[in-house]
């Protein structure tokens, strides 16, 4: 009834070209950045910032790297917890290399950093594809986890072998160490997540973006239309690397403040986010919240109604919890293969015909 | 031999066809022992379309294939507006102006019509990612430009209905009209087409041959094309050149090549008492 195109009529090229051609789509937007920069700030605590807005912001971030490389341009990667731990690395060593200079520039150099080391490790890309890429960014991942545990330089040659967030700023304001305040964290993150999104969609429906999907969907065809597969292929590496690295900075220094580096940035972790795309929908922005959302909020929710709701011992409701997260993965990927973006896609066909069968 | 002393020549329903485009020169490929295409030279002229013809096997596509740059012949030389092509990328050769569709469809099928018809124009854009990223400046102004020209292309083929479609939904001929649509999206100097109507109805083919007319009129581009339909290829093509087992055996209008024993031994078989 209120969500349809009809009557909303496009002039211009550029009225079409929009993020959110549909009026409702529109508004719906504008009211959930309303909420979250406006009103979710004031409200939060402690519990609710460190259990589920900060890894949901921060893991989103990543998933939107990760798609840019998997779900839009086809290549793919198991080597995203090695990068979040070039970006953790890379902040840390510029947090105490430069206390002046606002933590922001730093989560920004960060992704840098990590664009280059992912660019790097892009390069057999150029020869490779599939599993044997995947194969070849597992060992990007296991070399990373090695290097920043066995060269002393990466963590100050602290006698612990961890690298610990101290107290930074952002305009005056504590973001990292133990005693920054929850709204500023969490308006920090998001900040970060926001202009992320508006970047990889922008990038995603410019010529850039065709030239990802071109190399995807058939590499050969894309060539000889005049795609550049080397510099297709390393822009997605280095864009979804940023963003990766961006977020790995703000895993470290702002979510987890200490990192051993085998633990945070694991193997486990490069799936936890594949995962993610996987089940969100790849190829799409939303899919990379969604995606994120599902695998941090899943957890939370059982652990809640296991725990707190049932009664259940804690490590019962661990296990449970392991198993449910899983079966509800299989289970959803054999109902719905093309992921959360698909069923809000075909909510969306619904909704327009609504109340209306056909 | 220069272009100035080359004005080409008159076909007969009074279209002008200028000079050369495209010169092959003593071409030979070679795939380990198989020669697939042994010595052949031929070209083709500013305007006019230009079809290959042959039995399966004949070397055509292959043909085709060293034009788009695809394969490196062993030997030969490729001519462009009269300069030699060194050995390039098959990007670089799309970027010289050169466009091609293929025998099997070959879309990208996670993406609409109109993002696939923008695919071709991505050899004229040229915004930096900084720009696209902020979406501000010339990459906003390049891509309502470049809309505006695939636009007019979609509105040529009459595919306007579908242009937000995923390609995947479409129907076979429907996606012959699209890739026919990226080829042209780029405003190519030569366009070439590998068996255009390779598994269609009679009506499908008459569209089609009537899009490639349209296209030769209309923009001036020059076509060369594959096609095993000899009705087609005959009323449709200026001159013909006709391969087998890799060797030219005929070159020129089609009643010359219709009349060719060579050509009609190839086709029809000889016989052997």
């Amino acid at each position: 009834m209120f969500y349809r195109e009809a009557g909303d009529f496009k002039t211009s090229y550029q009225d079409d070209n929009q993020t959110f051609p549909i009026k409702f789509d529109r508004y719906r937007y504008y009211a959930v950045l309303f909420a979250a920069f406006a009103v979710i700030p004031f409200l939060v605590n402690d519990y609710w910032v460190n259990a589920i807005f900060l890894p949901f912001l921060i893991y989103s971030i990543a998933a939107i790297g990760l798609n840019i490389l998997v779900g839009y341009c086809g290549q793919v990667s198991l080597g995203t917890g090695g990068f979040m731990a070039v970006g953790a690395y890379a902040v840390y060593k510029l947090m105490t290399a430069f206390p002046d200079v606002s933590f922001a520039i730093h989560v920004v150099l960060a992704g840098g950093v990590t664009a280059i080391v992912g660019v790097m490790f892009g390069l057999p890309s150029l020869r490779i594809k599939g599993f044997y890429l995947a194969v070849a960014t597992l060992a990007a991942q296991f070399f990373l986890v090695w290097l920043f545990n066995r060269v002393p330089w990466f963590y100050n040659y602290s006698a612990s072998g961890q690298i610990n967030a101290p107290v930074r700023t952002v305009f005056g304001v504590e973001v990292t160490g133990p005693t920054a305040e929850p709204w500023a964290v969490y308006l920090f993150c998001l900040v970060f997540l926001t202009l992320c999104a508006i970047i990889a969609r922008n990038l995603t429906r410019g010529s850039v973006g065709r030239k990802w999907m071109a190399i995807r969907d058939m590499d050969i065809a894309a060539e000889i239309i005049g795609v550049n597969p080397l510099t297709a292929k390393l822009s997605a590496f280095a864009v979804s690397s940023f963003f990766v690295g961006i977020s790995g900075a703000l895993f470290f220094g702002v979510y987890l403040g200490a990192v051993e580096v085998g633990e945070a940035f694991g193997i486990n972790k490069s799936f936890l986010v594949l995962f993610m795309i996987i089940i969100g929908g790849l190829g799409s922005i939303f899919g990379s919240f969604a995606g994120a959302a599902f695998l941090v909020l899943l957890p939370v929710l059982l652990k809640n109604v296991l725990v707190s709701g049932l009664g259940w011992p804690t490590d019962l409701a661990a296990h449970l919890e392991f198993m449910i997260v899983g079966g509800l993965i299989v289970t959803f990927l054999i109902l719905e293969p093309h992921g959360l973006a698909q069923l809000w896609r075909v909510a969306k066909e619904k909704l327009r015909l609504w109340p209306f069968p056909h | 031999m220069t272009l100035a002393e080359d004005m080409g020549y008159t076909t007969a329903d009074g279209r002008k066809i200028g000079g050369v485009v495209m010169e092959m020169k003593n071409i030979t490929l070679r795939f380990g022992g198989v020669v697939a295409i042994k010595d052949i030279s031929f070209d083709i002229r500013e305007g006019e379309i230009r079809a290959i013809i042959g039995p399966n096997g004949a070397g055509k596509s292959s043909m085709l294939n060293v034009i788009s740059g695809f394969y490196v012949p062993q030997d030969g030389e490729v001519l462009f507006h009269g300069k030699k092509r060194p050995q390039m990328k098959p990007f670089e050769v799309a970027q010289q102006g050169i466009a091609r569709t293929f025998q099997n469809i070959a879309l990208f099928e996670g993406m609409s019509v109109l993002d696939n018809v923008m695919t071709g124009r991505l050899t004229h854009m040229n915004s930096s990612i900084w720009s696209q990223a902020l979406w501000k400046g010339k990459a906003e102004r390049e891509e309502v430009e470049n809309r505006e020209i695939c636009e007019r292309i979609i509105d040529f083929l009459e595919i306007q209905s579908i242009r937000k479609t995923p390609v995947a939904r479409l129907p076979y001929g429907l996606k012959k009209r699209v890739e026919l649509a990226r080829a042209l999206a780029s405003e190519p100097k030569l366009l070439l087409l590998d068996e255009p109507m390779a598994g269609m109805n009679v009506e499908e083919k008459e569209d089609m041959s009537r899009f490639i007319l349209d296209v030769n009129d209309e923009f001036g581009t020059t076509i060369a094309l594959i096609e095993h339909d000899m009705g087609v290829v005959m009323d449709l093509s200026d001159r013909v050149v006709v391969m087998d087992y890799g060797k030219k055996i005929g070159d020129g209008t089609p009643d010359e090549v219709r009349n060719n024993q060579a050509v009609i031994d190839a086709y029809l078989g000889v016989s052997h008492d």
